[in-house]
């Protein structure tokens, strides 16, 4: 995985628009977040191989971790936090954001096939 | 001595930490394992610093560390039984069940290592030693091999006491950090051992002994 590079990203938003597309999303704080620290409320989610079809995508950021929002039909999906992607991947896009630690908080992945 | 051990644990690096002294110390004795891992921690969040895996890949490089950290420890027998990770508890319990019942008729353990269900705090933990300790209960008395469980919870021994197998495993030190290393994704070794030696006092007081409850069965 690599930083993202916000072009590039954009570029492949616009490339994968308009086309049934299967989508992995997530959010999570880990597992173990309360057992370390009980203040921490631990809370986690994921959905995997929904399908969906943006008709505009696109990716901002004010000087912290990225931000994507996709415009549906009927309906949005949006996503902040992001910091990395995978740059060797040809026709799928594939972020994540990763804390200070180094360990995911957030993945967006869209791929004409399903993961 | 033990002759077959059977290992039920949901992620690949369960077993570096709490078990794999004791399973490299049986198998120097001469004993068998079975490592049956019900996921491939897909669903972990270490990707490696800085990120060399990515939920795509992340199964792919687990399944392989893994491989690698049996190697280490020598277990023989490793099962990948293909279940999500972060699902077990809301996995269907009679599919799991048959699949453990399964591992106990072929193999007949005279010891099973699972995490104690309730104390051992992720939910796949806690799921999948409640699916051995319900698999097993249902044998007839005679036919159950001892199961020793693993626990972490915080604030565990008001409810289960402390646990009654402590397994001296400092001399199995370097195979156990071959098995914990060999999980590079998960874990960065530099941070967790930095520069210290095998013989360093820290490294033995952390890692020297391995603590086990032993399953009472009602």
């Amino acid at each position: 995985m690599q930083l993202i590079n916000q072009s590039e990203v954009q570029r492949r938003l616009d490339m994968l628009k308009e086309q049934d597309l299967y989508i992995h999303l997530e959010m999570t704080t880990g597992a173990y977040a309360a057992h370390r620290d009980s203040s921490k409320h631990p809370a986690a989610t994921f959905i995997t191989n929904a399908i969906i079809r943006y008709s505009h995508g696109s990716i901002s950021e004010t000087g912290g971790p990225y931000r994507v929002g996709l415009k549906m039909n009927e309906g949005w999906i949006y996503s902040e936090g992001l910091t990395h992607y995978e740059e060797t991947e040809t026709d799928r896009l594939i972020m994540a954001g990763h804390d200070s630690q180094g360990k995911l908080i957030v993945s967006l992945q869209l791929s004409p096939q399903p993961f | 001595m033990e002759q077959h051990i059977l290992v039920v644990l949901p992620h690949p690096d369960d077993e570096a930490f709490g078990l794999s002294g004791t399973l490299a110390k049986h198998i120097q004795n001469g004993a068998k394992v079975t490592y049956a891992c019900l996921t491939l921690g897909e669903m972990g969040r270490n990707m490696g610093i800085p990120p060399f895996a990515n939920r795509v890949t992340l199964p792919e490089i687990r399944k392989k560390e893994l491989e690698e950290s049996c190697n280490a420890i020598g277990i023989q027998d490793l099962r990948l039984l293909g279940f999500h990770d972060k699902t077990i508890e809301f996995e269907d319990k009679e599919q799991l069940d048959k699949q453990i019942d399964g591992l106990l008729k072929e193999l007949s353990p005279s010891l099973v290592v699972t995490f104690y269900p309730g104390y051992s705090v992720h939910p796949d933990h806690d799921a999948t030693g409640a699916a051995v300790i319900r698999t097993i209960a249902r044998l007839p008395k005679e036919q159950r091999p001892v199961v020793h469980c693993i626990a972490f919870a915080n604030n565990l021994e008001q409810s289960i006491g402390k646990p009654d197998v402590k397994n001296d495993v400092k001399d199995m030190l370097q195979i156990k950090l071959a098995s914990i290393q060999a999980h590079r994704s998960q874990f960065q070794a530099e941070e967790l051992l930095g520069s210290k030696k095998l013989g360093d006092k820290e490294l033995i007081n952390r890692f020297g002994t391995e603590h086990f409850w032993t399953y009472k069965f009602e």
